[in-house]
C-alpha cells in the first residue's frame, strides 16, 4: 500500500516535472530557482488549504465551507487592524486561527451530534459564513490604506532569502506530515476512512475524529484568512469566492480519493502545486488566462480517469454503499 | 394444478396512517411555506399582489427546472455540479448561432442539444469508466465554463431576435408566464416518472442498493447515463430560458446556480446519500427559497444576507426533525 502510494505521487511529481520542461522551451527562465520559489510562494495559500481539505476528504465527509471561513475570518482581522493597528501580527494570526477553529467546529458539532451529511452542512455554512461577512462588514471594503504596513509586510519579510508566507507554508506541511504519520490521529483519520464500521470495533470515536478534522480544516481556513487578505489586499465580500472548488481539486489532482482513505501529504502539496504552475505559467508563456478554466478542468478529469485505475476494487464501493444506508 | 396456494397479494405500497402524512417532510414544508407567505404579506404590503406574485416566480422556476432531474440524480446516488458552466456553455452556443445569423427555432434546438451532450459526457464518464461523479462533475464544471471563457473571454454576445425573448420574459395568460408554465408541466412530468413508472421504482431501487438493484435486472449504468443526460437537457432549457429572459451572454452566467438547486433538492427532502425523496418536495422548496428570496427583496434585504437565510433554512430544516426524535426518544 505504502509502496504503491509513493509510485502515485512520484507520477505526479514526474507530471510536473515534465510541465515545467514544456514551459521552459517556451520561456527559458521559468526553471529558475529564483522563479520556482516565486511560484511555490504564490501557491502557499492554496498549498495549506489544500492540507486542510485533505483530512476532511480521508474521513469520507468533505468541507465546502473553507472558502467563505477565509473570507469570513480574512475580513475579522482586517477590520480589526484597521481599527486598532496596535495589535501586533502574531495576536492577529492567534485571533485567525481561533475564528477559523469557531467556524470548523460549527460544521463538526453538526456532523458529528446531529449526523448530518457534511455536504449539506457545508452547503449551508459556505452561504451562511460569506453572508454573515456581508453583516459583519456591512457590504463595506477594507482597503489597503486601511492597513497597518506590519499587517501587509508580515508575510513579504525575508527569512533566509525566502518570504515569510512560504515558510508558513513549509511549516504546516511538516506539521500535516508528522499528524498524518507519526500520531494516533492521523492513523485514525486514515481508518475512518478505509473502514468505519471497523474502525468504531477498533475503538475510534468516529464521530469526535470527525469534529476534530473539521476543527482542523476551520483553523486552517481562518489562517489563511488572513494570508490571503494580507497577500492581495483587499478584504471584501467577494474574497474567494468559489474558491472552494479549487482546493478540491487541488487534493483530486493530488491522489487524494474523494471515497475517503487513500491520499497524502505529499499528494495535496503536489496537486496544488500543479495548478499553481498552471496559473504562474499561462500569462508567461501568452496564453489567454481565459483558457486556465478549461486546463484546470481537463486536469482534474485526467487525474481521476488515472487515479480511478489503481483504486478499483468492487468489494470497496459495496462496503461503502452499506455502511451509508 | 389446483394445489397451487393462491398467490400472495404484495401491496404496491404500505397503507400509511393518517398521522404519517401529517408529520411528513412535505407537510414540514407546507407549514414553512404558508409562515413564510403570512410573514412576507405582513411584512411588505407590495407582497400580496398578481404582479408581484408573478415576478417571484421568476426567482425559482429555472433552478426549479434542474432541481427536478438533479433530484432523481441525487436519489440515484449520484450529483451533478456542473449544471451551471452547462447553462453558461450552452449559452455561449447559442450567442455564436445568433452571430452566424440564426433563428429562434434553431437557438432553442442548440440550447437544448448542447445541454444534453454535456450531460451525456458527464453519464459517460461516470458510467463507462466507473469514476464518482462530484469529482467528475467538478471537473466537467471548470471545463465547460472553461470552454465558455475561451470562446468569449471578456466579450458578451447580444442581439437575440426578438422572438427568441418570449420563453425568458412572456407570458402564457395574465401574469402566468411561459416559465411557470414550463415549470409546473415539468413537476407533472418527473413526479409521474419517478412516482408512478418502473423508472422511478429503478431509480430508487439503485439508490438503496446498486448491487442489489444490478443483480435483480436493473441496468443500473444506463439508467444512470440517461438521468445525466436528463440533467443535462434540463440544464441546456434553462439556459434558454435565462438567455432569453437577459437578453445577453457572459460566460460568468449563471454563476453558482449549482449550490442552489442542490440546495432546493436537499430542502426539498431528497436525501443527499440516495434512496429517497418526492417530487412534491422538491416543488414546495422551490417555491420556499422563491419566497424567501422575493420577500426578503421586497424589503430591500441585499442578496447576499438572504443567503444567509437560505442556508439557515437548510441546515434547520434538516437538523428539526433529528432534533425532535431525539428529544422524544429522551422523555
Amino acid at each position: 500500500m505504502k509502496a504503491f502510494l509513493k509510485y502515485r505521487e512520484i507520477w505526479l511529481a514526474a507530471a510536473i516535472i515534465v510541465l515545467i520542461g514544456l514551459i521552459s522551451t517556451r520561456f527559458p527562465g521559468f526553471a529558475e530557482p529564483g522563479n520556482l520559489a516565486q511560484v511555490f510562494n504564490d501557491t502557499s495559500i492554496l498549498m495549506i488549504l489544500a492540507l486542510g481539505q485533505m483530512v476532511v476528504i480521508l474521513t469520507r465527509s468533505i468541507d465546502l465551507s473553507m472558502a467563505s471561513n477565509l473570507c469570513f475570518t480574512g475580513m475579522v482581522v482586517a477590520m480589526l487592524n484597521a481599527a486598532h493597528p496596535a495589535i501586533p501580527i502574531p495576536l492577529l494570526i492567534v485571533i485567525a486561527l481561533a475564528v477559523g477553529l469557531v467556524l470548523g467546529a460549527i460544521n463538526g458539532l453538526l456532523v458529528w451530534r446531529l449526523n448530518i451529511p457534511s455536504i449539506v452542512v457545508t452547503l449551508g455554512t459556505l452561504t451562511i459564513y460569506r453572508g454573515a461577512t456581508f453583516v459583519l462588514s456591512g457590504g463595506a471594503w477594507v482597503n489597503a490604506d486601511k492597513m497597518s504596513p506590519e499587517f501587509i509586510g508580515f508575510q513579504r519579510a525575508a527569512l533566509l532569502g525566502i518570504p515569510v508566507l512560504s515558510w508558513i507554508a513549509i511549516l504546516v506541511i511538516a506539521l500535516f506530515f508528522v499528524l498524518m504519520t507519526r500520531t494516533a490521529l492521523g492513523r485514525s483519520i486514515y481508518a475512518i476512512g478505509v473502514n468505519p464500521t471497523a474502525s468504531v470495533y477498533a475503538g475510534i470515536d468516529v464521530g469526535r475524529t470527525k469534529f476534530i478534522v473539521f476543527c482542523i480544516s476551520g483553523m486552517i481556513g481562518g489562517l489563511s484568512g488572513y494570508l490571503w487578505i494580507s497577500r492581495y489586499v483587499i478584504a471584501s465580500v467577494e474574497v474567494a469566492n468559489g474558491y472552494e472548488l479549487n482546493i478540491i481539486a487541488a487534493c483530486v489532482i493530488g491522489g487524494i480519493s474523494i471515497a475517503g482513505g487513500i491520499g497524502s501529504v505529499g499528494g495535496a502539496v503536489l496537486g496544488a502545486l500543479f495548478l499553481g504552475i498552471i496559473s504562474n505559467a499561462l500569462p508567461v508563456i501568452n496564453i489567454s488566462p481565459f483558457w486556465q478554466m478549461a486546463i484546470s478542468g481537463s486536469a482534474i478529469i485526467l487525474a481521476v480517469v488515472l487515479n480511478a485505475r489503481g483504486e478499483r476494487q468492487k468489494g470497496r464501493i459495496i462496503l461503502r454503499k452499506a455502511e451509508a444506508a | 394444478m389446483s394445489d397451487i396456494p393462491a398467490p400472495r397479494h404484495i401491496p404496491d405500497r404500505l397503507d400509511k396512517p393518517l398521522s404519517s402524512a401529517i408529520f411528513s417532510w412535505e407537510a414540514l414544508l407546507v407549514v414553512v411555506a404558508v409562515a413564510i407567505f403570512a410573514i412576507n404579506s405582513f411584512a411588505s404590503p407590495y407582497f400580496l399582489d398578481a404582479y408581484s406574485l408573478s415576478d417571484l416566480t421568476f426567482n425559482f422556476t429555472e433552478k426549479g427546472l434542474i432541481a427536478f432531474a438533479m433530484a432523481l440524480l441525487i436519489i440515484s446516488g449520484e450529483i451533478d455540479l456542473s449544471v451551471a458552466a452547462i447553462i453558461a456553455l450552452a449559452s455561449t452556443m447559442m450567442g455564436m448561432a445568433v452571430q452566424a445569423g440564426a433563428d429562434t427555432p434553431v437557438l432553442v434546438a442548440i440550447g437544448i442539444l448542447v445541454g444534453l451532450g454535456c450531460g451525456a459526457f458527464n453519464g459517460l464518464l461516470v458510467t463507462r469508466l466507473g469514476l464518482p461523479s462530484i469529482v467528475v462533475t467538478i471537473g466537467t464544471m471548470s471545463l465547460f465554463r472553461g470552454i465558455a471563457f475561451i470562446i468569449l473571454g471578456d466579450q458578451a454576445y447580444k442581439g437575440y431576435p426578438e422572438s427568441f425573448a418570449f420563453f425568458g420574459q412572456g407570458y402564457v395568460w395574465w401574469v402566468v408566464s411561459f416559465e411557470l408554465v414550463l415549470f409546473l408541466i415539468a413537476a407533472v412530468v418527473y413526479w409521474f416518472l419517478l412516482h408512478r413508472t418502473s423508472f422511478g421504482r429503478r431509480v430508487f431501487a439503485i439508490g438503496n442498493n446498486p448491487v442489489a438493484a444490478q443483480f435483480s435486472g436493473v441496468r443500473v449504468g444506463r439508467i444512470k447515463f440517461i438521468l445525466f443526460c436528463l440533467t443535462g437537457l434540463m440544464a441546456g432549457i434553462a439556459s434558454v430560458l435565462i438567455t432569453s429572459r437577459l437578453g445577453s451572454t457572459r460566460p460568468s452566467i449563471a454563476q453558482g446556480y449549482e449550490l442552489e438547486v442542490i440546495t432546493m433538492v436537499v430542502l426539498g427532502g431528497v436525501s443527499i446519500l440516495g434512496g429517497s425523496g418526492s417530487i412534491v418536495g422538491v416543488v414546495l422548496a422551490a417555491f420556499i427559497m422563491g419566497l424567501v428570496t422575493f420577500g426578503l427583496g421586497l424589503l430591500n434585504v441585499p442578496g447576499i444576507v438572504m443567503s444567509i437565510f437560505i442556508g439557515l433554512l437548510l441546515i434547520v430544516v434538516i437538523a428539526l426533525p433529528i432534533v425532535w426524535r431525539r428529544l422524544r426518544g429522551n422523555s
